[in-house]
């Protein structure tokens, strides 16, 4: 298990690596630069700005630089706030977007598998057609949409939660639940499908014939076989959070990662740009391997194969 | 011998998009305490339909018993209500299944698959339970059953997960086993192994048995009785003896008939030609009529009844009326009747 995990770490900084790299030619590629917003600066103004950056160097250079810092933990300097550190400014993000990110997870991965659960369990009923119809709606509505409506409904005319904005815990309601509606839709989809099909399969007469009550049937013998496949695509789901949380922070003025992201964008702000890519990186390959893990534990059938 | 069970004009049907599909149409048979019945027939004559009939497994409400009573000690199981019907099964009347691979749940450690019944029907608590399912692994030969107890189907092989199934089944010690075809999917050597272990835990625990299957070599060896299934009903029923040395219905010929042989200069075989009818339709008289190269003229239009051959004998064909043209089995049929009377069957020595 050490060995199995000592392995993955290994793996994911190879990952890392590669986009790091990746996202830094990426940026150098890319017309514009952190001067552009500024014209009113003189060539010699602009050429100590640029040499203050190192923007000068060769890039070969550059590359090294940027490397030799990333192993130290340092990502740069952002161009927008002098001399803030990137990682100062990601740090300072990185609470309110996961918070979201996490709530809304748990929210709609546990209502999503309850309401997949009813559908499949009174099947054909009008409980499985709302079900359904409340998976359609979730899935095919982009959550801004979803998120301005419970603005308006919920913050301006009932004036239960605040508008927007950032600090208790009512702030993060509304924003968690605009962001929960897309895994909940999901998770319901999915539960359903996997639960029919696994309460057709032969343990389940198995179990029936050893007079399993009804309720054993489907919470002990069917919801933790079907949660096996759900399990993958909560990873794409949870990176789903941490790209959508972008709009939803800029919605909600949530000083989040992602409203982060789409500010530097905007000023070209690339040690930032680079560093909010890998951070969005990490998360996705910590996401992966926790998946897996958690594979394991549901299923034996993969235990045992990590475990060699 | 005291009746255990008895299945009186049990009819069955399922509701289809295309129509009802009549799968038993009238099955009538009895059980003795202790005895072993073998259900045979082609694949669809509805063996395995009957049997979830009995255990109550079909699936209600699209699949229902029409027609019939499921006597279990005089107590009618069709009319018992879901609820009522846990509390049966797995105690009194319990079943092995045709595919070890996929009857067990992967994601549930094997002890605690055999210790399920015993809590829910036996009152036991978890300790005591598992202390049970010791005993049952080592009953059908689980070698190290305390660490196998522990483990997940995946670590066992197909045969070890039938005799897992079958311990599933034995665990509170049921009065009726229902096994459908539960040797089908495993490898000559396995079966055998698992008719073995079916066979002495018989003698242990007294349990009645119904076998399901479409081997004619299978039962000779493990049944006392056999009832031949034809297009949802039985077309004859007899101890074992009747059945393979003196059966009457041309179907059963068929099926002796179309048995390999182990003679290697014997290469004549009496297949069955043809298939069987639709179920959707079923016909009018006698159902393996179309097949049948000895069918009379009043196979077409009447059903034929149970004809009694001897009290222990019944044949549903009219050449058992007395007006009938005498006939007699063919060639290669009498030759395997033969063949048995050589190695004999299980029923041979007792009777
Ligand atoms: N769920 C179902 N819906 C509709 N028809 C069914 C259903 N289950 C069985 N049948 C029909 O009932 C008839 C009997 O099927 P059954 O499974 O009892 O056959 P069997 O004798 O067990 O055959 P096999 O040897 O292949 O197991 C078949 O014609 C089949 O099509
Ligand atoms: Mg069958």
């Amino acid at each position: 298990m050490t060995r199995y995990l000592l392995r993955r770490v290994w793996y994911m900084l190879i990952t890392l690596f590669i986009i790091a790299t990746f996202s830094f030619f990426l940026m150098k590629i890319l017309p514009g630069s952190p001067l552009n917003a500024e014209d009113k600066l003189s060539e010699e103004q602009k050429e100590i700005i640029l040499e203050k950056y190192g923007l000068n160097d060769p890039i070969p250079v550059q590359y090294a630089k940027y490397l030799g810092g990333l192993v130290k933990g340092d990502l740069g300097v952002s161009f927008k706030f002098d001399n803030t550190p990137v990682t100062a400014i990601l740090f300072d993000r990185i609470g309110p977007s996961a918070l979201l990110g996490f709530q809304a997870l748990v929210v709609g991965s546990i209502l999503g598998i309850f309401l997949g659960l009813m559908a499949s369990i009174f099947r054909n009923s009008p409980i499985d057609f709302s079900s359904t119809i409340i998976a359609v709606i979730g899935t095919s509505i982009p959550s801004f949409v979803f998120a301005g409506l419970l603005q308006y409904v919920f913050a301006v005319k009932l004036g239960w939660f605040p508008v927007a904005l950032w600090g208790e815990f009512e702030h993060t309601i509304l924003p968690t639940i605009a962001l929960a509606i897309h895994p909940m839709a999901t998770a319901a989809r999915f539960t359903r499908t996997e639960m029919v099909e696994v309460l057709h399969s032969n343990y389940i007469i198995t179990a029936r014939a050893k007079g399993v009550s009804e309720s054993g049937i489907i919470l002990k013998h069917g919801l933790r076989n079907a949660l096996i496949p759900l399990i993958t695509v909560l990873g794409p789901m949870a990176v789903g959070l941490m790209t959508g949380s972008m709009v939803i922070e800029q919605i909600f003025a949530i000083p989040g990662i992602g409203e982060q992201f789409v500010t530097s964008v905007m000023v070209n702000d690339y040690p930032t740009i680079m560093g909010t890519t890998l951070l969005f990186a990490f998360g996705f390959i910590v996401i992966i391997l926790i998946i897996d893990l958690l594979y394991g534990l549901i299923d034996p059938r993969i235990r045992l194969a990590g475990g060699k | 011998m005291s009746k255990l069970l008895e299945v009186k004009d049990l009819k069955v049907s399922f509701n289809t998009y295309n129509g009802e599909v009549h799968a038993v149409r009238g099955v009538t048979f009895d059980l003795n305490k202790g005895e072993t019945l073998a259900i045979v027939g082609e694949s669809g004559s509805g063996k395995s339909v009957t049997s979830n009939a009995i255990m109550r497994l079909l699936p209600e409400p699209h699949g229902f018993i029409k027609e019939g009573q499921i006597l279990l000690e005089g107590v009618d199981l069709a009319k018992k209500t879901s609820k009522e019907m846990q509390k049966i099964r797995g105690k009194d009347i319990s079943m092995v299944f045709q595919d070890p691979m996929s009857s067990l749940n992967p994601t549930m450690k094997i002890g605690n698959q055999i210790m399920e019944g015993l809590i829910k029907h036996q009152n036991m608590n978890k300790q005591e339970a598992r202390k049970t399912a010791l005993e049952l692994l080592t009953l059908v030969g689980i070698p190290r059953p305390d660490v196998r107890i522990n483990q997940y189907p995946h670590q066992f092989s197909g045969g070890m997960r039938q005799r897992v199934v079958v311990a599933i089944a034995l665990a509170c010690n049921p009065k009726i086993l229902i096994a459908d075809e539960p040797t089908t999917a495993l490898d000559v050597t396995i079966q055998a192994q698992i008719l073995e272990l079916m066979k002495s835990i018989q003698q242990k625990t007294d349990s009645a048995i119904i076998f399901i299957t479409h081997d004619l070599g299978v039962v000779a060896n493990v049944a006392d009785r056999v009832a031949v299934m034809y297009a949802g009903k039985i077309v004859e029923i007899g101890t074992v003896d009747d059945i393979f040395y003196n059966p009457k219905h041309p179907y059963t010929w068929g099926l002796i008939g179309s048995m390999p042989t182990l003679d290697s200069t014997d290469e004549e075989l009496f297949a069955i030609p043809g298939s069987p009818p639709n179920m959707l339709t079923p016909p009018v008289g006698d159902a393996f009529a179309p097949r049948n190269q000895f069918a009379l003229e009043i196979d077409t239009v009447m059903e034929p009844p149970m004809f009694k051959v001897s009290d222990t004998h019944y044949a549903a064909t009219w050449l058992l009326h007395e007006d009938a043209p005498k006939i007699e089995p063919p060639a290669a049929v009498k030759h395997r009747m033969q063949g048995f009377a050589q190695t004999g069957t299980k029923g041979g020595g007792k009777r």
